[in-house]
């Protein structure tokens, strides 16, 4: 294959970005995303220029570091798919491809193509948890859950917190992140506990880190490598709805 | 260097819950005024950290990934094990402690595996609390599923993404933590160095990956929890950053390193598509219990294989082994897959791969269930190689996957420098010559829930809290030399860069020191990675500068790192002279070519003292017993 790639390089979170034009040859179709721009790191390498950096680590479309808005789309056409594991014969026939960072205003960028995530870590951190001491849970067939429920909260547990959901919505939202968590543990009879101050915590995170409001584009579903469902920030609102109305934290029911 | 096992003793059922008792504890009200240092965010470390600072320690954490949730722990796909014996079919703790010592083929300490199948039942029972959705059956009870050749069925299973659930498991649990101030996480950190004064850890040097900037940390005690080492080979199922920094760096620094050419090749991984491939992926094993493996039986046969007559082909697997056919176990498995291709059957257009053929179980079963079962797996093969499963066969080829040599460490988790820990992958741990699967995810949450938290308060308990601070000047010689390093990378200004050093040490590693090793090959290998070091240290071309993110420099000192250490598994393997799970060396092989073991000359651990880069180490030995599992020949005939 042979084509004119345009990457975003910056070199540092103030520094100013500019695409940069590269004429990339003798790719093979078989090779990776991420491969063709190993090699094309040689060539940089060889040629005494820095190479291009970028995010990546498992290679197999599991630990979310890798990102890339490629050809203007979340981690590439293909759909379902991580940008490590789409194949450049996915590619076929463009002459022209354009590699840029994810671009929110929660996600800064470090260098090129790398990006800043902590933010989703933040809102993890402001309830993304069911709290339970190490050696203080009970034997565990003692807390059945419904097949059903259990495989509905997989279906949100499965987000590898890439970020494609923010890089794909027009108001940078997280709420699909968001959601996918707070479904994940409030689909469980485990997470019932916390379930109304964990989502007003995290969408409070949610909003305090600088992403935009969710106003139902749909973007961030299609976008997702993992086809994580918009139903579940449908779940989120209503859990929210009644969180704001009716839940009670504990110290003014207990007065 | 002593090698004080520390192991209780007593019958085995009790030593474990002895040694809790004998062990010293911190009161609660002093445990905040001591820290601890965790390097590394997979299941053993993030499951460690959170476990400590819920007790109330001090707890700073760093890893080189830019969240806590991305460890390579995240990739694991088959299950855990837990001797729950749900299914009423036979299992206990003794069975899994027992399985897993044969499984290992009598190179792991007996102890430590039964404290391991011990607490397997608890790791379930944490996990299930804290929301890891694992699979259920209708009844909403957990569902287990049969794993890796054991004939019960005690494998935990979250889809195919279990390593996924459990390492999220342990992030939130560890962020909980991180809110409530107990726990402090720097991601995009690597560690370059540890910091050893008067033969007891002190704390780290650091490199902050954004910045460059390096530093130092100290705390009265750290824990490394940073994996293993299958990159040394550079194609391997790893994720690309795994590396041997800081196990590495801790044996420069006096810890002794224990069996390092114990490394565990998977049968069912996806073979190599071309020079510029940069990792292998790997198709879960239970597709062994559907698929048939052959290969054409003509060599050099270049047919399609829909076009091969059943009576020309050579179901391998099936033939030599009748009783365990598909599913023996992953070191023969891998042995006679690579015996098949360079005998010349192999198939593919590289002809590096064999058959795993689905075409039986469709016409048994039907297309549907077929889907059902694996239909992630086959979708996940079709965007790799652009081939359909369902019509033809996959071709799969073994790859480097797992490492069971690593730091030693005592019952305690202690490495032989006080107050340096090591848990998970990056141990020496309970798997002896082989590990078993759904065993890794097993001992990494064993380790860092219930063991250290406890161990280490033992030795806390000992030692003065705040005593250690970067005052020292130890620190600053430490920074110096990590500094003097990056710096000597980046002067070197050479023409070849970091991959193809990279790739032509795993070259050497996989040919040399791989699935089949011996002593000439061994020799040869020796020489080749000090040729291959000094080059590197000539020619290599880093980029750029130390003070931004510079990947390139990061690859750099991991390979330098590696090539230090390549060494070592070949000294290694070399005075290993028998086989054993899965070190095969080729001198020592029984009349039909299975591996031999010699208990009589070899029933021990080795553990290396570092002398000097190129320099021969020192081989210690920890002596082996068994008095549980009688010393047996394993057959899958
Ligand atoms: C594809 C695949 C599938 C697997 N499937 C299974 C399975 O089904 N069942 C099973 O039991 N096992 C499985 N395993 C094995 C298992 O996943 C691993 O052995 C286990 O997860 C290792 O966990 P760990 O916590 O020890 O280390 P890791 O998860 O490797 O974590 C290492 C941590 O250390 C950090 N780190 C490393 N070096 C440095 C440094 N120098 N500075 C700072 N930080 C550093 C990393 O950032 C990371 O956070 C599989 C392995 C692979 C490759
Ligand atoms: S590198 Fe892990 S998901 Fe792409």
């Amino acid at each position: 294959m042979e084509f004119t790639l345009h990457v975003w390089r910056q070199s540092g979170p103030a520094a100013p970005g500019r695409f940069e034009t590269l004429s990339v040859k003798d790719i093979s179709e078989h090779m990776s995303f991420l491969e063709m721009l190993d090699l094309v790191n040689e060539r940089l390498i060889a040629e005494g220029k820095e190479p291009i950096a970028f995010d990546h680590d498992c290679r197999e479309g599991i630990c979310g570091t890798c990102g890339l808005m490629i050809n203007g789309v979340p981690h590439g056409p293909l759909g379902l798919t991580t940008a490590c594991q789409l194949h450049m014969r996915h590619l076929k026939g463009a002459k022209e491809i354009w590699v840029e960072p994810w671009r929110a205003r929660a996600f800064p960028v470090i260098k090129d193509l790398v990006v800043d995530r902590s933010a989703l870590d933040r809102i993890i951190q402001a309830g993304g948890y069911i709290s339970v001491r190490t050696g203080s849970a009970p034997e565990a067939n003692s807390i059945p859950v419904k097949k059903i429920d259990a495989d509905m909260a997989m279906d949100a547990a499965i987000c590898i917190g890439c970020g494609a959901c923010v890089a794909a919505c027009p108001n940078g939202s997280a709420m699909l992140f968001t959601a996918a968590k707070v479904s994940h543990l409030g689909l469980l009879p485990q997470g019932q506990p916390e379930r109304f101050d964990r989502v007003l915590s995290m969408v409070e995170a949610h909003d305090r880190e600088g992403f935009g409001n969710c106003t139902n584009h749909g973007a961030c579903q299609n976008a997702c490598p993992k086809g994580i469902s918009v139903d579940f920030i449908a779940r989120l609102n209503r859990d929210l709805v009644k969180a704001a109305l009716t839940y009670k934290p504990y110290e003014i029911t207990a007065v | 260097m002593e090698l004080n096992a520390k192991i209780p003793s007593g019958p085995i059922e009790q030593r474990w819950t002895k040694h809790r008792f004998e062990m010293k504890l911190v009161s609660p009200a002093n445990k905040r005024k001591y820290t601890v240092i965790v390097i590394g965010t997979g299941l053993a470390g993030a499951s460690a950290a959170a476990t400590m600072a819920e007790l109330g320690y001090n707890v700073r954490v760093y890893t080189y990934n830019d969240s806590a949730r991305r460890a390579h722990s995240i990739a694991a796909q088959g299950g855990i094990n837990a001797a729950k014996n749900y299914q009423n079919d036979g299992d206990s703790v003794y069975r899994l402690f027992y399985d897993t010592v044969k499984g290992g083929d009598f190179r792991s300490r007996e102890s430590n595996v039964y404290r391991l199948a011990e607490l397997s039942v608890n790791i379930i029972d944490q996990c299930v609390a804290q929301g890891v959705p694992f699979a259920r059956e209708y009844s909403g009870l957990l569902d287990n599923r049969s794993f890796g050749g054991a004939q019960v069925s005690r494998t935990f299973y979250a889809r195919g993404q279990t390593g996924q659930q459990l390492l999220l498991g342990c992030y939130q649990a560890l962020q909980k933590e991180v809110a409530g101030g107990n726990a402090k996480v720097f991601t995009r950190h690597e560690l370059l160095d540890v910091v050893v004064v008067d033969g007891v850890a002190r704390g780290v040097v650091l490199r902050d990956m954004v910045s460059g900037r390096i530093f130092s940390d100290a705390a009265d005690a750290v824990v490394l929890a940073t994996g293993g080492y299958s990159n040394v080979f550079f194609l391997s199922t790893n994720a690309k950053g795994c590396n041997v920094t800081a196990t590495w760096r801790a044996h420069r620094r006096g810890a002794g390193f224990a069996n390092p050419c114990f490394t565990q090749i998977h049968p069912t991984c996806i073979p190599p598509s071309g020079e510029y491939q940069s990792k292998l992926t790997l198709m879960s094993e239970s597709l062994r219990n559907d698929g048939r493996i052959w290969v054409p039986k003509r060599a050099g046969d270049t047919r399609a294989p829909g076009d091969i007559p059943e009576d020309e082909r050579d179901y391998y697997l099936e033939r030599l082994y009748p009783a365990f056919g598909n599913l023996s176990p992953r070191d023969i498995s891998s042995r006679r897959a690579k015996e098949m291709v360079d005998r010349g059957h192999g198939v593919g257009p590289l002809r590096n791969g064999v058959y795993l053929d689905f075409k039986d179980a469709i016409a048994r079963l039907g297309r549907e269930k077929i889907r059902e079962r694996y239909g992630n797996l086959f979708a996940m093969y079709e965007k790799i190689t652009g081939e359909d499963p369902y019509e033809v066969p996959m071709r799969i080829y073994p790859a480097p996957h797992y490492t069971m040599g690593g730091l030693w460490v005592d019952y305690n988790l202690q490495t032989t420098i006080p107050g340096l820990f090591a848990a998970g992958e990056a141990n020496f741990s309970d798997h002896g010559a082989n590990r078993l699967g759904a065993s890794a995810l097993m001992q990494g949450l064993a380790d860092g829930y219930f063991i250290l938290p406890l161990t280490i308060g033992d030795w806390l308990a000992r030692v003065k809290p705040g005593a250690n601070t970067t005052d020292h000047p130890a620190f600053r010689d430490a920074e110096r030399e990590a500094k003097a390093r990056v710096d000597a990378l980046l002067a070197v200004g050479g023409k070849t860069s970091v991959d193809t050093f990279h790739m032509r040490l795993g070259r050497i590693m996989w040919d040399k020191c791989g699935m089949s090793r011996n002593a000439a090959g061994l020799k040869e290998a020796l020489d080749q990675v000090r040729q291959l070091r000094e080059e590197f240290w000539r020619d290599v071309r880093v980029l750029g500068s130390g003070d931004t993110l510079n990947q390139s420099l990061e690859k750099a000192g991991r390979v330098a790192d590696f090539l230090e250490f390549a060494e070592l598994m070949c000294y290694d393997a070399l005075a290993r002279d028998e086989s054993c799970g899965a070190h095969y060396r080729e001198e020592h092989t029984t009349e039909d070519g299975e591996a031999k073991r010699n208990d009589e000359k070899f029933a021990f651990v080795s553990v290396w003292e570092f002398r000097g880069v190129g320099e021969e180490p020192i081989l210690h030995k920890e002596p082996l017993t068994f008095e549980y599992v009688p010393l047996s020949t394993r057959s899958y005939k």
